[in-house]
């Protein structure tokens, strides 16, 4: 008997989650990504509605530690900007003004905000001397001279929750009615089967389209949110429900349940106690593959301006300002968020991809 | 097969009844917003016309007597009259109908000229730096939102080639009638939307047959017909590849949702003739026939894809029969 037949299930699939490098790295990536979401009001260096007029649709300021004559500043900072107007095309451009220096500080002074909506705070992690006029725009700032970084935050917070609180949603409903399918058989399999049919072939997004223009705009921003997450998860609980109906109706029949059965156990033990642990780690698996699908879909909605709506700031919002391509040539950082969205939705395909190996019992990375 | 027919008519139903109440759910109809819209302007209606607008478009009746009237029509081919265009639904529809199938059945042959030949060879040099690199492309293709590809093609061909995309023709063929150059100008435009919507298909499809050749190709009459001494090329061609792209026939169903769902956000932003800027335009100014009727249409679109494709799988596999 190997050390290995002594380990937990759980301990076994962790060892093999582990020697999958890229899921990993991905995993770090989403940890890293939600932090920022979480503490987006401590590390953004402004107020997500702050104006800064004398840079409106400023591009991306380069964090330097050599300035222009060549010079070494233990300091990181950023120079100036300079608002030129061409005078043949009346273009604004704006260029480095390399006689100010912003020196970037820790822990800057900056406008008050109020943690989590509680606790009452000035300091960012990062900023510049806002009260001496200092300006630093990591990732420049759009039409109105908001910050661009401090934006794309504040949209994670908005973005990356609602894949979460949808997959929940999801979850909940494929998991609930895709049980119900398969262990009840007979009628409630075929209600439920020839409704995943029909679901299934609608396309989604004129649907989801028509659902949340139905949402009155006068809505407040918190229960718009949750009308678009109820209404991407209405639709996403299909494939899950497939899976676990399937996995039910096998599983019925393993002597496991039978014997449960036979000793007396109710339909709800068999169910929850038996039954569902089996495929737990199946259930985690697939619920992270269907977060970017959540993701992509809230996006698609607010870009075309049915979704969230300003003031909600949410990537899909923030992109809105980049629709037509006279914007993206001017000013092409406004595309950032999109950068994140890639990223987050790569991640958690790469994630997933190394839960469903490390979840699988029968593939033997564990294994010496 | 007739029974695979009639099973379309009460999928359909159910779709029809769940995009009738979604139409209704917004608050208030087009009569009320066109009464907002007078009256901001300071025009006042009186009750009669009210009534008369409201017996016109048959929002006095009950709500099944609207939608058995809806449904009605829309199956004699009477989708209504559009407001916001004022004009009659099937027109604005049959105009744009063509391109959208035109694009996404060109993207759907796009998606699969490309995938498959790649899935095909990354599965023969399995873990080749070329197997690592596409499938790379394909995962960031995957987490690329359509309309994102679409607005990076329309920069880079803008600040490299000074081109400014969108639509499907130039200006000058615009309203033009067709001819052979009119055609030529569509193709030259039509490439940006196939590529844009094909390309979150692509992952998928390259995986899939990267997969479904693998398992094929470790089966021993492989073995068999290698050791034999069969070209390896045509022992590809004729038997494996054949049996692997079978599933592929069947995920056109899938697929169809898919890209007319990708076509509705593309044409928005290319600024396409297609249904999906009407759809979201009609959405938003509560246009409810011309929403209903083509949110109707692209089902009917996407379901009956789906019963080509497993009629054409049933055709293309012996093994399949539908009895």
């Amino acid at each position: 008997m190997s050390e290995l037949d002594q380990l937990s299930p759980g301990r076994l699939a962790w060892m093999r989650f582990r020697r999958h490098r890229l899921a990993m790295i991905a995993g770090g990536v989403l940890v890293f990504l939600y932090l920022l979401a979480l503490l987006c009001e401590f590390i953004s260096p402004y107020a997500p509605e702050q104006r800064n007029a004398r840079a409106i649709n400023a591009p991306p300021m380069d964090i330097r530690f050599f300035d222009a004559d060549g010079r070494f500043h233990p300091r990181p900072f950023v120079y100036g900007l300079n608002l030129t107007i061409d005078p043949d095309t009346w273009m604004r451009e704006y260029r480095d003004d390399t006689s100010t220096r912003f020196e970037l500080r820790l822990f800057a002074e900056g406008e008050p905000y109020r943690m989590w909506g509680i606790f009452p705070a000035d300091r960012h992690l990062f900023g510049v001397d806002q009260t001496g006029g200092e300006y630093f725009h990591w990732f420049g700032t759009d039409s109105l001279g908001r910050d661009m970084f401090t934006r794309i935050l504040y949209g994670a917070r908005v973005s990356l929750s609602i894949g979460i609180v949808g997959v929940g949603l999801t979850l909940f409903l494929g998991v609930l009615l895709g049980g119900f399918a398969g262990y009840l058989g007979g009628i409630a399999d075929n209600v439920v089967q020839r409704t995943t049919e029909v679901l299934q072939s609608i396309p989604t997004l004129p649907l989801w389209m028509a659902l949340s223009a139905a949402l009155p705009a006068a809505w407040s921003p918190i229960t718009t949110y949750f009308g678009v997450t109820i209404i991407l998860s209405l639709f996403g609980w299909t494939t899950l429900a497939r899976q676990v109906r399937g996995r039910f109706l096998a599983m019925r029949e393993e002597d496991f349940v039978v014997a449960a059965r036979l000793v007396g156990a109710n339909d709800t033990r068999i169910v929850f106690r038996h039954m569902l642990p089996g495929f737990t780690s199946h259930i985690i698996t697939t619920a992270t593959l269907a977060v970017p699908a959540m993701i992509l879909g809230e996006t698609a909605l607010s870009f075309l301006g049915i979704g969230l709506r300003a003031p909600v700031v949410s990537w899909g919002v923030l992109l809105q300002q980049a629709q037509n391509y006279q914007v993206i040539v001017l000013t092409p950082w406004l595309l950032l968020p999109g950068a994140f969205i890639v990223v987050t939705v790569i991640a958690f395909n790469l994630l997933g991809d190394g839960l469903r190996d490390a979840a699988d019992p029968y593939s033997n990375l564990g294994r010496p | 097969m007739l029974r695979r027919l009639l099973g379309m008519i009460p999928t359909l139903a159910v779709i029809s009844v769940l995009v009738f109440i979604v139409i209704q759910l917004p608050e208030g109809d087009i009569v009320t917003s066109t009464l907002d819209r007078l009256s901001a302007t300071g025009v006042e209606m009186s009750d009669d016309r009210i009534r008369n607008l409201r017996a016109q478009y048959n929002l006095d009746q009950p709500l099944p007597v609207q939608y058995l009237s809806w449904i009605g029509n829309f199956i004699t081919g009477d989708m209504g009259f559009s407001y916001l265009y004022a004009r009659p639904v099937n027109e604005l529809v049959w105009e744009r109908l063509g391109y959208t199938l035109l694009v996404t059945v060109g993207a759907l042959l796009f998606t699969w000229l490309l995938a498959l030949p790649i899935g095909i060879y990354s599965a023969v040099r399995q873990y080749s730096v070329a197997d690592y690199a596409f499938t790379t492309a394909g995962l960031i293709g995957l987490a690329t939102p359509n309309f994102l590809i679409a607005l990076i093609l329309m920069y880079l061909g803008y600040t490299w080639f000074g081109l400014s995309f969108g639509g499907l023709f130039s200006p000058e063929f615009l309203n033009a009638p067709w001819s052979w150059a009119r055609f030529v100008d569509l193709l030259a435009h039509l490439w940006i939307p196939v590529i844009v919507i094909g390309t979150s298909g692509m992952a998928v499809t390259m995986r899939l047959m990267r997969a479904n050749l693998l398992d094929e190709l470790r089966k021993p009459y492989v073995t068999t017909a290698r050791a034999k001494g069969v070209p390896p090329l045509k022992l590809l061609l004729k038997y494996p590849v054949r049996i692997a792209i079978n599933p592929f026939i069947s995920t056109i169903g899938l697929l169809l949702p898919a890209l007319i769902s990708g076509e509705a956000i593309v044409g928005v932003v290319l600024n396409l003739p297609t249904t999906g800027p009407l759809l979201v335009q009609s959405l938003i100014t509560q246009d409810m026939y011309l929403a209903g009727s083509l949110i109707m249409l692209l089902s009917v679109l996407t379901v009956t894809g789906m019963l080509l494709s497993d009629l054409l799988l049933a055709w293309v596999d012996p093994r399949i029969r539908y009895e």
